[in-house]
């Protein structure tokens, strides 16, 4: 139990994602102008992420018994892909509300690096199945984390005064050095807490 | 010729993927903590744009539109496991400071994009130029970023002391926020050389967005907006 709580704090907060591990950058800098679609977004990063790694953890297992360990990369991404496209089209189906707030997002997180991150990264960390399900988890909530934050510092961003050149991206990147550097508070957090 | 030339060059100048375009920020951001790092992370992506720009070319009136893009998607990561193998192979340093962020060339939308945009209107011998302009100029970003956060962060350049200890480094460009910092600032730098002409991102929108049609942010007129 204290393991799978420490992989979970210090992937929503040490290791976070977005701020320290640069994985899923471009939803970070696109969607999250506004909090509605940067919650919506994380919402359905969180399920994809979650739903993958449960997905491919025994997917590679299998690849590791007939010896094709190396065709991670290629059958990872097929099975993203797939696996979004099922959880669309049955969303559609079955859950029309929960469609229309966050399919729009299902489609732009097929080639989100941070799902295919997550995927391998926890099996090259060599997590059992728990282990990598809640490491899943908190990448997500740790994703989800940085947007939101960052929504409310980009709509203050937004009516301040500063030069011309810095305008739109740039001002937005120095922005979110500066919320990675309140992030790197938080190392050392997880040992602290847990007595490590 | 000259038609050929430009297309070359469009990716070093014109169309910098990483300055001009902004596409394939995670493995700038990520990979860009040594002038070597970049270097490495740049001529690896490069390959498989080069590879992939071909092959896609070449299968262009065979490749049913419907399921473009998951085709594409399986030329590329063939073109990446290749590439992840060839490090562990002969290079095996850069594969392990790379890390996580060789497989992750897959997902990197410069690639996607280019063969989205490019490679599948166009013939081979202009596909592999410009997935050679286009490797070129996303490598010499990454250089310039890594080479920028190595003088910073630690003093040092492609592995060559030059403060001799005389100075401490600013050890905070060796690390996330840095990052951050670094890219926000060279893109403003190019804003301001160019009065604001240069950085793209805007008229580029959703054309060369891979997941465009999916994406319900057409209509508000593009999630970069």
């Amino acid at each position: 139990m204290k393991e799978l709580a420490i992989i979970l704090m210090s992937m929503v907060l040490v290791n976070n994602y977005v701020l320290v591990q640069f994985l899923g950058i471009c939803p970070f800098l696109g969607v999250s102008k506004k909090l509605n679609s940067a919650v919506g977004m994380s919402i359905a990063v969180i399920f994809v992420m979650v739903l993958a790694t449960a997905v491919t953890y025994p997917i590679q297992m299998l690849l590791d018994m007939w010896g094709i360990g190396y065709l991670q990369t290629v059958i990872f991404i097929l099975v993203i892909a797939a696996l979004v496209q099922l959880v669309e089209v049955a969303m559609k189906k079955m859950l029309p509300a929960l469609h229309r707030s966050l399919g729009v997002y299902l489609p732009l997180i097929t080639t989100n690096c941070a799902v295919l991150g997550v995927c391998i990264q926890v099996i090259d960390n060599g997590y059992n199945y728990l282990e990598s399900i809640v490491c899943a988890a908190g990448a997500g909530l740790g994703f989800m984390l940085a947007m939101v934050l960052f929504s409310g510092v980009r709509q203050r961003i937004e009516d301040n005064d500063f030069p011309e050149a810095f305008k739109g991206i740039p001002i937005t990147l120095v922005a979110a050095s500066i919320v990675s550097m309140a992030f790197m508070g938080f190392s050392g957090v997880v040992d602290g807490i847990f007595g490590l | 010729m000259k038609n050929k030339l430009s297309i070359l060059t469009n990716g070093f100048l014109k169309e910098n993927p990483v300055f001009v375009l902004i596409l394939g920020t995670c493995p700038t951001l990520a990979t860009s903590t040594s002038a070597i790092n970049g270097l490495g992370m740049g001529v690896s992506t490069m390959a498989v744009l080069i590879c992939a720009n071909i092959v896609i070319s070449l299968l262009k009136n065979i490749i049913p539109g419907k399921v473009r893009i998951p085709c594409y998607i399986v030329v590329i990561a063939g073109f990446v496991t290749i590439v992840q193998l060839l490090l562990q192979a002969f290079l095996p340093e850069v594969n392990e400071s790379l890390g996580l962020y060789i497989p992750l060339i897959v997902v990197n939308c410069i690639i996607l994009g280019r063969a989205e945009m490019f490679a599948s209107k166009n013939s081979v011998v202009d596909s592999a130029l410009d997935g050679i302009g286009m490797g070129i100029g996303f490598t010499f970003a990454l250089f310039v970023m890594g080479s920028i956060r190595e003088i910073l962060g630690s003093g040092t350049w492609m592995n060559m002391d030059l403060t001799g200890g005389a100075i401490d480094p600013i050890s905070i460009f060796m690390l996330a926020p840095g990052a951050f910092l670094t890219f926000g600032c060279i893109i403003a730098f190019i804003n301001w050389m160019t009065n604001g002409r240069a950085v793209k991102k805007k008229s580029f929108g959703c054309e060369g967005c891979p997941s465009a049609e999916g994406c319900g942010m057409k209509e508000e007129g593009g999630c970069s907006k």
